[in-house]
């Protein structure tokens, strides 16, 4: 059982539902992504999305795509994200990492390679935005052997034979994206998520995490109520834009303890 | 790899050329797109669209256009002799606009009463306003800022014809970040917005559907060589950017096996340089805006930013099917340098009295160094894509003229 899988199972034991954020490795700086994964956990994180960075971020928001202008700028590259997952893995922490990123820095290492490097790294899945099944078979398969779980998006536009595709090549869970548009958008259609979400889990047998456009713990707990995880991107990001150098850990941690409280009060937590 | 004897169909029925073209994007487009090719497929199959689609080109854009044969040119470079496909005589000036109006007729047999398009020169962002108006659609253009300040009388142009003209400020603000943004609204707006790529690249259909509509280029050319010439030419030339212009007119030539396709891509200030927009010549394939293609990338799989004298040459991407053709060696790709394009754009001015668009300055550019390596009874055909009335401003300003 993948360490994610692990993860889902011990928190459906708990009654609880998994917090997962998201941060774009390098933003500010190459350096502050550590102390920043470490501030999630603090705060309550369960899985960890880590954001590779890249030039043209076509599927997000104008606020992920300054995090990955800022993450390039300081110098990130594929291969400093892995290391700082290893020196994440090295201070002990067993928290599942999600790599998320476009498939060009991927093919600009190599396949075998990256996913190589990335599960010797201590990552544990891989969420590429811009490789629906159809395309990536072969990389599906590569991760799956390598020990990665290749994670599918799932949106509202979706149809139930897209459901059947991601099931057949998908790994890990699944990330509904709960609206039209891209990353940082406003609004979010709760009925619709709470017409789809049933559907999908049945047709997967994946959880089924949330994200888009879930900007507080108010929402957050809605989503909770009717998935198997939160996903929180833009506005940690935001969070970390706004913060004084050396203070984005700390409201970081902050931010997200009112997320995972509001969470934890509306699943019925013990 | 050489190709087989088998006719040429590509792409496959999930959009590759070869390992190049797919759909390479985010789950939220997968249904749009899907839409977009079942609607293209059945307008394929209705007469009534392709009647439509020729009626327009005909009384709207003024097709056929016809070749000129640069007889005086051709003298004083004493080789070859150079034809000319003259879209720079069609309306707005290019060839951009036979694709609008192609996807502007899907967008209405689709219900979508809204156009988007993405720029760079503006020549697309030009043809996209101008059909938006003829049909009454409501029209967004994206483009770069840099390129909004660049080309400030295109967008003017956009704006009189009703057209709202977006600023984009990501990136690098070019063309690529312009694309990036165009994709952001289309998956934002996706109910009621048809978003007119303006060149044989992105997720398929597109690459393959520009090319049909831009295929009427070679298909005139390959009815109007022989009542010229008597024959098909020994070369056809075009320059490439996305690669439209030169797809149209090569596409329908690609099983004349005698004919050799030549695309030329800007190599700026030269290849050795860095400083270029050689995706083809100098690229890698990879994967970006919705396909996989040659890019120009560094090592770490990060787009980088091109170089180019002429705006609509400055992409770091190129259309799949050139990738594909360059690997079966059925086209073959050079580089023509910024001084270069200008020294054939300043020729063709004195020596033609035609005023060349600087894209179009390229291909110009490369049939004049290899004309005078021919004999005189070879023929090199030259997709003259546009005019270059747009690039008064960037020529003066390398002759030290201000207006």
């Amino acid at each position: 059982m993948s360490r994610i899988q692990q993860t889902f199972t011990r928190l459906a034991g708990e009654g609880r539902k998994a917090l997962i954020p998201f941060i774009t490795a390098g933003d500010p700086n190459p350096e502050m992504t550590l102390p920043l994964m470490q501030a999630l956990v603090a705060g309550g994180a369960d899985i960890i999305e880590l954001g590779v960075p890249f030039s043209d971020p076509m599927a997000d928001g104008p606020t992920i795509q300054r995090a990955s202008e800022r993450a390039l700028a300081a110098g990130m590259s594929m291969r400093r994200v892995l290391d700082i997952v290893r020196s994440f893995r090295a201070t002990g922490d067993q928290t599942p990492v999600v790599l998320m990123g476009y498939a060009n820095p991927i093919e600009a290492m190599g396949v075998e390679p990256f996913v190589k490097a990335t599960a010797e790294a201590g990552a544990d899945g891989v969420l590429v935005v811009d490789y629906p099944p159809e395309e990536c078979r072969g990389f599906a398969e590569s991760c799956r052997a390598g020990g990665l779980d290749p994670i599918f998006l799932l949106a509202p536009t979706s149809t139930e034979k897209r459901f059947e595709d991601v099931a057949a090549v998908g790994g890990g869970y699944i990330y509904y994206v709960s609206l039209k548009g891209v990353t940082g958008s406003a609004t979010l259609d709760l009925d619709e998520v709470a017409r789809r979400i049933p559907a999908i889990r049945e047709k997967v047998g994946m959880p089924v995490g949330v994200g888009f456009g879930i900007r507080d713990g108010a929402t957050a707990a809605k989503i909770a109520a009717l998935a198997d995880a939160v996903v929180i991107g833009s506005r940690i990001i935001e969070e970390i834009e706004s913060s004084a150098p050396g203070e984005a850990p700390s409201r970081v941690t902050a931010f997200l303890r009112g997320v995972r409280e509001a969470m934890d009060a509306a699943g019925g937590a013990r | 790899m050489h190709m087989a004897d088998a006719p040429y169909d590509f792409p496959d029925a999930r959009g590759h050329f070869g390992p190049y073209g797919g759909v390479f994007v985010a789950e939220t487009l997968i249904p749009a797109l899907t839409e977009l090719r079942q609607a293209y497929e059945a307008a394929l199959a209705d007469p009534a669209f392709a009647a439509e689609f020729n009626y327009e080109l005909k009384h709207y854009v003024g097709r056929p256009s016809p070749i000129y044969h640069a007889k005086r040119w051709s003298e004083l470079l004493g080789g070859a002799q150079i034809y000319l496909k003259r879209e720079d005589l069609n309306h707005t000036g290019a060839h951009k606009v036979n694709n609008c109006i192609g996807q502007a007729m899907l967008a209405r047999r689709m219900g979508k009463p809204r156009v988007i398009a993405e720029t760079g020169a503006g020549q697309h962002g030009v043809a996209t306003a101008t059909v938006a108006a003829r049909y009454g659609m409501e029209c967004v253009v994206y483009m770069g800022s840099e390129d909004v300040r660049r080309q400030a009388a295109n967008v003017y142009r956009m704006k009189l014809l009703g057209a709202t003209v977006v600023p984009v400020e990501s990136g690098s603000r070019t063309l690529k970040d312009a694309l990036n943004e165009a994709m952001r609204d289309w998956v934002t707006h996706i109910g009621n917005t048809f978003y007119i790529i303006g060149t044989v690249a992105g997720p398929h259909p597109y690459p393959m559907m520009v090319r049909d509509f831009q295929a009427i280029i070679g298909q005139e050319c390959i009815e109007q060589m022989p009542e010229m010439v008597g024959r098909q030419p020994d070369y056809v030339i075009a320059c490439v950017g996305g690669g439209s212009n030169a797809m149209g007119i090569f596409h329908p030539y690609i099983e004349h096996k005698d004919v050799r396709l030549i695309g030329v891509e800007a190599a700026g200030s030269g290849i050795e340089t860095g400083m270029h927009a050689a995706s083809l010549s100098a690229g890698r394939p990879g994967v970006l805006h919705g396909n996989r293609t040659y890019l120009l990338q560094n090592e770490d799989g990060q787009i980088i930013e091109t170089h180019s004298i002429s705006a609509g040459l400055d992409y770091p991407g190129v259309g799949p099917e050139h990738a594909w053709l360059k690997d079966i060696q059925r086209a073959e790709y050079v580089g023509i340098t910024d001084a270069e394009a200008l020294q054939a754009f300043h020729n063709l001015c004195r020596f033609e009295g035609i005023i060349p668009a600087l894209e179009s300055s390229h291909a110009l550019a490369y049939a004049a160094k290899l004309a005078p390596t021919l004999p005189k009874d070879k023929v090199l055909l030259v997709n003259l894509s546009g005019r270059g009335d747009k690039d008064m401003h960037t020529v003066a300003e390398k002759s030290g003229i201000q207006f």
